[in-house]
């Protein structure tokens, strides 16, 4: 057994030889049993990492380890979520859950699935094309939580779920992540619905690493301070700083105490987003603890 | 059994949120010795919240003597908390005073912020610790 669900080593993808790069030289580990939220802009690479980690392509540059394994080796132990919740248009909702059963004999979870289809009331004779696009997304997590995976990766899960549906969904994913111990990885633009919800964070912005570690230590990490424009942040490592009129505004990550007349708050999941996406050239910070130091 | 209610908007972290909400539920006497606390699983699937934070407010509400985890059967109150349940006549004096305070043509901010004023006054010591739980969050 190991306690990384995964970890990336200088992992690299490009999609064509001349292409654009879309991840660059990303190292990361992500220990078993967080949630971990995959957020950044458009572009940024988080669907190319989380199709990596489920195999559907191969890195161009460096590796990928997968609860242990190569990400092909890891297939049984995994579920992955598409953006475009991929399902057969032409089978019925019940149809659907009973492929996913003979697709995973041995550890598909017949009650499971169908409590997810059935928060949403669906009909088990529904056809998937006639389903609205939140109504696919409930079946495609049923699919992903009847398979009983050790990790699951999603890609934009909640983005077509009414607000109702995406509270009782993350409600039953995280349930299910605490009583069996699940490692979830799902991505994400809109920040304030990952709060609260994640414990992890995997910062991306133009392929590469921003801010990686837990969540607390991440906020914890960084100050929001306040002042008069004519202030010395010293020694701090300055994230993005602003100046209106004569105050200014700064995330900073701080080295030793602010002392003077700063004023310090300890920032947000979004405001510490925001100032990372607004500044490109802030250096990265990774918090995640090596394999040896993780109890 | 209490139900947590989450405010993602307070700038009050999560576990500090469920910490305070079983103390208050303890000092009102709506939880007492032997209750059972909601299961992690229970918590989460009713608020959507991250299963660690549920745990980690567990944990200390534990490291603090107010709970004990029993393994493989949940979180039990220990024992309860402050000496004012909700029919105690600390309550009822403090009811009276509202009462005459409110008579006396004083608006629920004017209250509110008197009631304050003399809570910092009378429990500094205290008010010092709220302030180190506010600095975690």
């Amino acid at each position: 057994m190991t306690d990384t669900a995964i970890e990336a080593a200088a992992l690299g993808k490009r999609f064509r030889r001349r292409g654009r790069q879309a991840l660059d030289s990303c190292t990361f580990r992500l220990p078993t049993g967080v949630v971990c939220a995959v957020v950044g802009p458009n572009g940024a690479g988080k669907s190319t990492l989380l199709a990596l980690a489920a195999g559907l392509t191969t890195p161009t540059e460096g590796t990928l380890t997968i609860l242990g394994g190569t990400p092909s080796e890891a297939r049984e132990r995994l579920a992955y979520v598409a953006q475009d919740k991929p399902l057969h248009p032409q089978l019925t909702v019940g149809e659907t859950l009973r492929l996913g059963r003979e697709l995973n004999p041995r550890v598909w979870d017949a009650a499971v699935a169908e409590r997810v289809v059935a928060g949403g009331e669906l009909d088990p004779d529904a056809r998937i094309s006639t389903l609205s696009g939140g109504q696919r997304s409930r079946v495609a997590l049923a699919l992903a939580l009847g398979k009983r995976p050790a990790l699951l990766l999603l890609d934009e899960p909640m983005a077509d779920l009414d607000p109702l549906a995406r509270h009782q969904l993350m409600g039953m994913l995280l349930a299910d992540a605490a009583e069996r111990g699940t490692t979830v990885v799902m991505s994400s633009h809109v920040v304030a619905e990952l709060e609260g919800s994640c414990d992890h964070l995997l910062l991306l912005g133009a392929g590469r690493i921003r801010l990686s570690g837990p969540l607390d230590d991440l906020l914890a990490a960084h100050t929001l301070v306040t002042g008069p424009a004519t202030g010395d942040l010293g020694p701090h490592t300055v994230v993005e700083s602003r100046t209106t009129g004569r105050q200014l505004t700064a995330l900073v990550r701080p080295r030793g105490p602010v002392g003077g007349d700063w004023g310090t708050a300890e920032p947000s999941l979004e405001e510490l987003v925001l100032s990372h996406l607004r500044s490109p050239e802030a250096p990265e910070l990774r918090l995640d603890a090596p394999e040896e130091a993780a109890v | 059994m209490v139900e947590y209610r989450i405010d993602r908007r307070s700038g009050v972290a999560t576990y500090v949120q469920i910490v305070q909400q079983t103390k208050q539920a303890l000092r009102l006497g709506l939880l007492q010795p032997g209750d059972k606390l909601p299961t992690a699983r229970e918590v989460v699937e009713a608020t959507a919240i991250n299963p660690n934070t549920v745990l980690k407010a567990y944990r200390e509400l534990e490291r603090e003597g107010l709970v004990e985890a029993r393994r493989g059967l949940g979180t039990f109150v220990r024992r309860s908390l402050g000496a004012a349940p909700a029919d105690s006549p600390l309550r009822a004096e403090l009811v009276a005073w509202a009462e005459r305070a409110r008579g006396a043509g004083l608006e629920r901010e004017d209250v509110a912020a008197l009631f304050t004023a003399v809570l910092d006054e009378q429990f500094t010591e205290h008010q010092g610790h709220q302030e180190h739980e506010g600095d975690r969050a």
